[in-house]
């Protein structure tokens, strides 16, 4: 387990690096085959690109007064707190849910595990038609939640939430269940043996070791929330200051003003490429490691 | 406070059906090959599988009955586990590994944090308190590991293998001082082991389980001296031959006849009996030996295994047999596989009791 813990703590990198004091000049059996190698530099030109495109169309000199227009504020501040709700909502069931999927033997618990990640795989849109249907003010949730509740999801602030959760919880489900199962319970009987309860035992055991991977899993249905589109658009429609989040609001802005469009888009990417810098290989490594 | 274990429980096609108990102070060593169920059987006593049947008590205290409906879970239960490859947690430092039970069971930081301080002092790992796990070799992970099973004052420690997960080369070393700090706790101790050698350092008492169920039960000296299965008398060296007795003579399934007269004032009775003959009682000769000794046969050496001041000499002929002779003997003999010599065994070196 220790060994198991190390290497998924420490950058992959650093190990199958070549000999110290060279770095960056890969050895021995480090050195890709030619083609491979042209294939790889096609495929980061193939990111690089686009990335470029924008800089060198994005308009420098108005750029401040453009994000300052009216709404791209908003709506970047939507995203940030509508994406973080989401996030949270996935850890706080998600999290349950993956125990449920891992640890619990039951009848059709594939289907239950297909039926919990259908929306990886679905388009956005239907997505959110299927939750309009369902949470709508006349779905077959919906009426009751507005009936005996009053409460109203669709066009709402809540209701951009719950279609990025949507969207977002199978991918922390999935991370979390794989590090769950990987995980040697016998260290959990350990602690029960030691007095603790099941509550303490995962607190303080379970948790701590699946940590890396409910952080790539965080991380994962984050990005997944802040860029969700159809869902949204679908389910709680596009009103500025509510619902508008920063997709749509680039979307919107390509049709009337695309050098805000331009923009916006650069925030997005410079706030998403911080979050990757920062979190680095480090926790993103810990997918790759566990899922390999 | 003493044990009382009557155990049957079921994996698979896999069943445990065993009865024993554990006395006072007492340090019991199951003893069994890979897959006899030993492990299962600390799994049971420790609470992480509840028994089918039978009934598990420490004094009168009832663990688990399922008869009664009685089941303690394994965190209430006063029973501290020593695991085969310690499972200390790795995100925890050594001290705080030791903290653990205390912490878990509502003591405060600090003052678990002294007991854990005190009981790695004990150990003699004050300077390790900070390292995590894998900083730690084998030794001193096992040495945590005992600190921790003891902090919460478990009634029974149960130790899974505790000398598996170490090499050959420190094995001995570990194995005296687990022997020192076994001999502080007062309590009672069982360890399953696959080592003779383990049980006797460690141990008062044998308890040999093969295929789930208890094979034989007695100190070590007893056990070697009468094996009561072929597994026993591997482990503990010893020629162990099977037949009907008759009059002081063994004859066995395929006919050959052991005079066995162990000058005991009580002759072991006629029926299905044991002979056991240790590897040292065995003589071996060029030639067939003229004299008082009553059991000699030809014999074909199978093969030699030398060792530095013994050798082990394996023979078939009428019985299988095990011998052990000196290098000068093996010598002065001239064996090689292959070579038929003559084996022979006094009457009053071998052991017959019944089956």
């Amino acid at each position: 387990m220790s060994d198991a813990t190390r290497s998924i703590a420490s950058p992959p990198r650093r190990g199958r690096q070549g000999r110290p004091g060279r770095p960056g000049r890969p050895v021995g059996r480090d050195r890709l085959p030619a083609l491979a190698l042209v294939l790889a530099m096609i495929a980061v030109a193939f990111f690089a690109l686009p990335l470029m495109g924008l800089l060198w169309k994005a308009p420098w000199s108005n750029a401040w007064s453009l994000l300052h227009k009216a709404g791209s504020l908003t709506a970047l501040r939507l995203s940030i707190v509508c994406s973080l709700w989401a996030t949270a909502l996935s850890i706080m069931f998600g999290v349950p849910l993956a125990w449920l999927l891992a640890r619990v033997e039951f009848r059709g618990r594939g289907i239950v595990r297909a039926l919990c990640t259908l929306s990886m795989v679905l388009p956005p849109v239907v997505g959110g038609v299927a939750l309009f249907f369902a949470l709508g003010r006349r779905g077959f949730v919906g009426q009751y939640l507005d009936r005996w509740f009053d409460i109203r999801l669709p066009f709402t602030t809540a209701g951009v939430v719950v279609a990025q959760t949507f969207v977002a919880m199978p991918f922390l489900v999935l991370t979390v269940e794989a590090a769950l199962r990987q995980f040697d319970r016998r260290f959990e009987d350990a602690a029960r043996t030691l007095g603790a309860s099941r509550w303490y035992v995962f607190r303080r055991v379970t948790l701590p070791a699946i940590r890396p991977a409910l952080v790539a899993g965080a991380v994962l249905a984050w990005a997944r929330a802040l860029g969700e589109f159809g869902a949204t658009i679908t389910f709680a429609g596009n009103f500025p200051g509510t619902t508008q989040t920063m997709p749509l609001a680039v979307y919107l802005a390509l049709e009337s003003d695309p050098a805000q469009a331009i923009v916006l888009a650069l925030v997005m990417i410079v706030m998403s490429f911080a979050v990757l810098i920062g979190l680095r290989d480090r926790w993103l490594g810990a997918v790759t490691t566990r899922s390999a | 406070m003493s044990l009382a274990a009557q155990i049957s429980l079921s994996i698979g096609t896999f069943d445990l059906d065993v009865q024993f108990s554990v006395e006072p102070g007492e340090v019991v060593a199951l003893l069994g090959p890979n897959g006899a169920g030993k492990s299962t059987l600390l799994r049971a006593l420790a609470g992480l599988a509840p028994i089918d049947g039978g009934r598990i008590a420490i004094d009168d205290t009832v663990l688990d009955d399922p008869a009664a409906d009685v089941f303690v879970t394994a965190d209430a239960r006063p029973v501290g586990v020593v695991f085969q490859d310690y499972l200390l947690f790795a995100h925890l430092s050594a001290l705080e590994n030791v903290a653990f039970g205390l912490r878990a069971r509502g003591m405060p930081r600090a003052q678990a944090n002294k007991v854990a301080a005190e009981r790695l002092g004990r150990m003699g790992l004050s300077d390790h308190a900070g390292h995590r796990p894998a900083q730690l070799s084998g030794g001193q992970a096992q040495r945590v590991a005992l600190a921790r099973a003891l902090a919460t004052q478990p009634r029974l420690l149960l130790l899974d293998e505790p000398l598996a997960a170490l090499d050959a080369g420190t094995r001995a070393e570990v194995r005296t001082d687990l022997r020192r700090h076994l001999a502080t706790f007062a309590g009672m101790r069982i360890l399953v082991t696959h080592d003779p050698i383990d049980a006797y350092a460690l141990a008062d008492r044998v308890i040999v389980i093969e295929d789930g169920r208890v094979s034989q039960t007695g100190s070590l000296a007893e056990v070697t001296a009468q094996p009561r299965s072929r597994y026993v008398a591997d482990l503990v060296g010893v020629n162990l031959l099977s037949g009907d007795l008759a009059h002081g003579v063994l004859t066995t399934p395929t006919g050959a006849q052991i005079v066995s007269l162990d000058g005991a004032a009580e002759p072991t009775p006629d029926g299905s009996a044991l002979v056991a003959i240790r590897p040292q009682s065995i003589v071996l000769h060029p030639e067939q030996p003229l004299g008082s000794t009553r059991n000699v046969w030809p014999v074909t050496v199978i093969d030699i295994d030398q060792y530095a001041d013994r050798v082990r000499v394996r023979l078939d002929g009428p019985v299988p047999l095990v011998a052990e002779i000196t290098p000068a003997a093996l010598a002065a003999l001239a064996l090689q596989p292959g070579s038929r010599v003559w084996a022979a065994v006094k009457a009053s070196e071998t052991m017959a009791y019944p089956s």
